[in-house]
């Protein structure tokens, strides 16, 4: 069982992510990879976090997810800083002997990544407004889905 | 004496002007929603920032706590707005 977790500011290879999950001996890994949208005329994305607290609570997810599935591995990749369009912010890839793991484990870390992690967005724009990203009730109720019991 | 650390983040940064601070311990019973009113009330930053509860989070020595959670001997609290990592 192996769990990565890396907060940093540069950019990071999806190919040697996934690479680490393949080798853990599984027959399935999946992965997302999260993007800034170059929605209107976005200069930049800027990234905000609590720097105490936030690779233990990324930590702390990943655990909640090997917890409730069957997983030989997960590692996760957020990144802080100012971002531009089409750089990559997030990667979440687990590893697992079946698919169903796999998949369901890397959709969980991701909702969860996106509501119980300490990470703030800020968006400036060409004409030199800026304004922090407002958390999505949707998002929230994305995550709160996990709480249910599975059918 | 100890003190508590009170961390700011995103708008509340903003807000406020400042990243952080450290206050005199407040009573052992005192909860982080009383806390905050009492910091709004400097009025200012602090009331834009800290007037409208519903709007804030909260956590307490590093994890994430509601709003009604007793401070007791917590050395850190963080305020700041529902997060949007991801």
């Amino acid at each position: 069982m192996s769990i990565t977790a890396s907060v940093r500011t540069d950019d990071f290879d999806a190919a040697v992510e996934l690479s680490a999950l393949e080798a853990l001996g599984g027959g399935a890994v999946a992965s997302f990879t999260g993007i800034v949208r170059g929605e209107g005329d976005l200069l930049t994305l800027h990234l905000d976090h609590y720097p105490a607290m936030t690779q233990m609570q990324v930590e702390r997810i990943a655990a909640d997810a090997m917890a409730r599935w069957p997983l030989l591995g997960i590692r996760i990749v957020h990144r802080v800083g100012t971002l531009r369009p089409g750089d990559r912010i997030v990667f979440v890839g687990t590893a697992s002997r079946h698919r169903k793991a796999a998949l369901e484990s890397c959709a969980f870390l991701i909702d969860w990544l996106k509501s119980h992690a300490p990470f703030w967005k800020k968006e400036s724009f060409a004409d030199g407004r800026e304004s922090w990203v407002e958390a999505k009730a949707e998002d929230d109720a994305k995550a709160s889905e996990w709480l249910s019991p599975t059918p | 004496m100890a003190g508590l650390d009170i961390l700011y983040f995103a708008w509340v940064r903003d807000g406020i002007g400042r990243d952080g601070e450290r206050i005199d311990t407040p009573a052992r019973d005192t909860s982080i929603a009383a806390l905050i009113e009492s910091l709004a009330a400097r009025g200012g930053g602090y009331a834009q920032a800290l007037g409208q509860p519903t709007r804030l989070r909260a956590a307490l020595d590093q994890r994430f706590v509601p709003l009604d959670t007793v401070i007791g001997d917590a050395r850190e609290l963080a305020l700041f707005p529902p997060v949007t990592g991801g």
